[in-house]
């Protein structure tokens, strides 16, 4: 049963691991904004490139 | 795609979704309704931005005329400004009220393709916020927002930016002690289950392992987490008060005290998993109360309203400078449609202030040289030059905010602080009673039992959680309706007020709906003569007029000019036309009255047009049903053209108010009070601010959500304000539903405390009777409040 004393170091030691994982990430914001990233995934880049070959070779000002 | 768009939109504006006026503007096959939204289109295009027009149909918004951003050329406000700031590259974060749908995060994330020194730029949707990476050094900040604004999204820049609060780290901190409890309570639990299901004589080592670990975790739990219960008992004690934190703080301290007493010197479990579950819970309730609104502040004043810099003329040279830097007897250079941001004097130009925000008149009013402009006039015509007489912060309107009376805030004193100090003496009384029997049985073991075990299952845990539960349920009901109120504390304040007072300009009536009549005949002829001069102007109202004119034709306009501010006028077939307010009429023009746009063909008067404001749709039934159970006041700054209207609709004793100035509404606010009367004021205007803040639940109405709305305690949309009897009646039932729970927490603590008084309280009870009367009283609130909200009909 001496091995429960390894253990239950090993348990308070993840979820210290945890804690600041979570620290960590609401330190850097990512819990600031939950809303936009949402929409951010459906933008579709393909059909900006294709946009930019059908309708202008203007250079970028 | 694109054709099924142009299929689609082929009566509306490309860009903003307008219905498109006769006067068609069109570029690469797509149909515009003003210069505004085309160049708009035209920058998008050059720019290979046309997406923005494929995640939805005409996502633009119409924009208003150009805007002067010369201030931000100085390197004070630019500092101000900057949220960072590196050798290459700074960070800006500005407010874009214009925000409203994907196309806009899409274009927004994109400015880089129009400007390669933009970084990047990132949005908070629901904030209404951009975020900006730019090389300072190839784009000035000025230029960065001259790009926003010129692509339609004009950031909204006001001193309220520049004073950044910084509720938000507060927030932060108890996140962060949120997840330190979890995690503390999950741990001690894992450690207490041997405890619960009885040890083995194999696990009987570890007792002592369980033990000190689970005082370990207790540590920060009592004193990091629970540390500003302690800080807020203190505070409260000396100011000889008792608020439901000194209790709470109490029990935190005794949990901790008895589970180091145990596991030191008896070795026993102690109440470890009690305390850091208790913690959690409390921490969860106070996150709960924290809820904010991100797209709305309620704290606003006048510097949100002001702009940041006005420019200032020295010797003939214009220079912007910051507002909280103006002296008295600088000059002050004010073009159309820019705020005077202090009291000044009116020393050359021709001045037509809109003073709606001061004094809830709509008009422009006339002002002549040598004249006070209060603070807080916006010029409707040309520019004009002042000189100031007060400093921005003391000037008539800005010193509203800066009245003393508002101190008597701080007493306000919520249903639960009210009743901590019963709580708190009846606890006291049990536990000493308890303790003194036992002592008197010789018993010292179970009197220091009893005596901390009364204290511990009395939490007022329940009181505390079963508040903001059940009120920030009723917040959520009220916004999906359209009402938005501040905290939890200002719902308590909306159920105790009986004393409502309206203003009438913007409250009772709807600016955005203002209707025109004309005085005066027009034939065919000159109806269509107008039409043609005034299809030229793109005022608002001129498109209103408009819409009013009958007409078959457009005819040919020469030496047409349009002076802002004034009006318009210009010759067709040499008959000379004027149209406008009284200042460009030909001098001898005879004017029956002084307000309106005026007509003169061929210098003959034919008559004009005036605004007419509507009320709000379902008033007199609104005003009946209110009537009912509160007494009404009506304060109004304008005039009392509408007396007899109002006089209609609201009860025979409603005391009806004309011409108050913001001085006097809030005197009035005052007045009421010393009467002992709970003051409810429903206002929309700076002229309002001062009232609103006085009242003891202030409402500030508001047609869009994102205008400027004054300090208060609730903003309410428009369309809502019907509505306002069930708020009301919600509001009481919540507090009612608050006092039940009160009730059902009482019984449990009397399970509680028949176990402590005889000293028989052992961890696992209190371990297990303090989730489940928590479970209880959330699910009782939250069934409560929503069948309350049915009955109410919201």
């Amino acid at each position: 049963m001496n091995i429960l004393y390894f253990l239950v170091g090993c348990s308070v030691l993840m979820a210290l691991v945890f804690l600041a994982a979570f620290f960590w990430a609401s330190k850097t914001g990512q819990h600031d904004d939950v809303y936009t990233p949402g929409f951010r995934i459906l933008f579709d880049d393909e059909e900006n490139k294709s946009d930019e070959n059908h309708i202008s070779n203007k250079p970028q000002s | 795609m694109q054709n099924q768009n142009k299929i689609a939109t082929k009566e509306l504006c490309y860009h903003c979704g307008e219905p498109l006026d006769d006067i068609k503007l069109s570029l690469d096959g797509y149909d515009f309704c003003c210069t505004g939204c085309k160049s708009v289109y035209k920058i998008l295009s050059e720019n290979n931005l046309c997406n923005y027009y494929s995640y939805n149909d005409s996502p633009g918004k119409r924009t208003q005329n150009a805007n002067h951003f010369e201030y931000l050329d100085e390197p004070g406000i630019i500092n101000q400004l900057l949220d960072y700031k590196h050798d290459k590259a700074s960070i800006v974060t500005f407010y874009i009220p214009a925000i409203h749908c994907s196309s806009c995060i899409w274009l927004l994330e994109h400015l880089y393709k129009i400007n390669e020194a933009i970084f990047s730029s990132r949005i908070d949707f629901l904030k209404r916020q951009v975020t900006i990476s730019f090389k300072h050094e190839e784009i000035s900040l000025r230029k960065l927002v001259e790009i926003l604004n010129n692509i339609g999204y004009e950031p909204l820049i006001s001193l309220q930016d520049v004073v950044k609060e910084n509720s938000h780290s507060i927030n932060k901190s108890l996140i962060q002690k949120i997840a330190v409890a979890g995690f503390l309570m999950g741990n001690v639990m894992l450690f207490s289950f041997p405890e619960y299901f009885g040890l083995n004589s194999l696990e009987k080592q570890f007792q002592h392992l369980f033990g000190w670990l689970n005082l370990a975790f207790s540590i920060p739990a009592a004193f990091y987490c629970g540390k500003d219960y302690f800080i807020s008992a203190a505070t409260s004690l000396k100011h000889r008060q008792i608020n439901l934190d000194t209790p709470l703080a109490l029990i935190i301290a005794m949990l901790f005290f008895r589970t180091a007493y145990d596991v030191i010197f008896i070795n026993e479990p102690g109440f470890a998993d009690t305390l850091t579950g208790l913690v959690f819970l409390l921490l969860m309730g106070k996150w709960v109360k924290q809820r904010t609104y991100h797209h709305i502040s309620f704290d606003r004043d006048y510097r949100s309203y002001f702009p940041i810099a006005v420019t200032t003329i020295n010797n003939g040279i214009e220079k912007p400078i910051a507002i909280e830097e103006i002296n008295i007897g600088d000059r002050l250079w004010i073009r159309n449609g820019e705020i005077i941001p202090a009291d000044a004097i009116l020393m050359k130009g021709d001045a037509w202030m809109d003073m709606s925000f001061v004094t809830g008149e709509a008009e422009p009013i006339h002002k002549v040289l040598g004249e006070i402009i209060y603070a807080g006039g916006r010029q409707t015509a040309e520019a004009i030059e002042l000189e100031v007489v007060k400093p921005v912060s003391q000037s008539y309107l800005t010193g509203l905010w800066n009245n003393e009376n508002y101190q008597t805030d701080l007493k306000k004193q919520n249903f639960n602080d009210r009743n901590a100090k019963y709580f708190s003496l009846g606890v006291f009384i049990i536990a000493f009673s308890a303790t003194i029997y036992w002592l008197f049985n010789n018993d010292n073991h179970k009197a220091w039992a009893a005596f901390t075990a009364v204290i511990i299952v009395a939490c007022p845990c329940v009181l505390s959680l079963s508040t903001p539960f059940t009120l920030s349920a009723i917040l959520s009901i009220f916004d999906k309706k359209g009402f938005y109120v501040k905290n939890t504390d200002a719902v308590e304040a909306l159920a105790a007020s009986d004393t409502i007072i309206f203003d009438k300009t913007g409250t009772l009536t709807c600016t955005e709906n203002a209707t025109l009549s004309y005085t005066g005949i027009l034939d065919h002829y000159e109806q269509t003569l107008v039409a043609s001069l005034i299809r030229n102007s793109s005022h608002p109202l001129s498109r209103q007029i408009l819409k009013h004119l009958h007409y078959e034709e457009f005819l040919p306009v020469t030496t047409y000019s349009e002076i802002p501010g004034k009006g318009i006028s210009g010759t067709i077939h040499h008959q000379k036309i004027y149209l406008g307010n009284s200042s460009i009429l030909p001098k001898n023009t005879a004017i029956k009255e002084s307000n309106g746009t005026h007509i003169v063909i061929d210098n003959q008067y034919k008559g004009s047009f005036q605004a007419v404001q509507q009320w709000r749709s379902g008033l007199p039934q609104f005003i009946q049903k209110l009537a009912k159970k509160f007494q009404l006041h009506v304060l109004s700054g304008d005039t009392d053209q509408e007396y007899a209207a109002l006089k209609n609709m609201f009860p025979t004793k409603t005391k009806i108010n004309f011409r108050q100035s913001p001085h006097q509404k809030l005197d009035y606010i005052l007045q009421e009070q010393r009467k002992n009367r709970k003051v409810m004021m429903l206002g929309d205007g700076l002229n309002d601010a001062g009232a609103l803040k006085q009242s003891d639940f202030g409402v500030a109405i508001t047609d869009n959500i994102n205008n400027f709305t004054p300090g208060c305690d609730a903003i309410l949309t428009g369309n809502s304000l019907n509505l306002l009897p069930n708020f009301i009646a919600l509001s009481r039932d919540g507090l009612k539903v608050v006092k039940i729970s009160f009730a059902i927490a009482i019984i449990y603590n009397c399970v509680g405390i028949y176990f402590a008084v005889q000293g028989t309280l052992y961890p696992l009870i209190a371990a297990v009777l303090m989730p489940i009367s928590t479970i209880t009283i959330i699910s009782f609130t939250s069934i409560a409040t929503h069948y309350f909200a049915k009955k109410n009909k919201l």
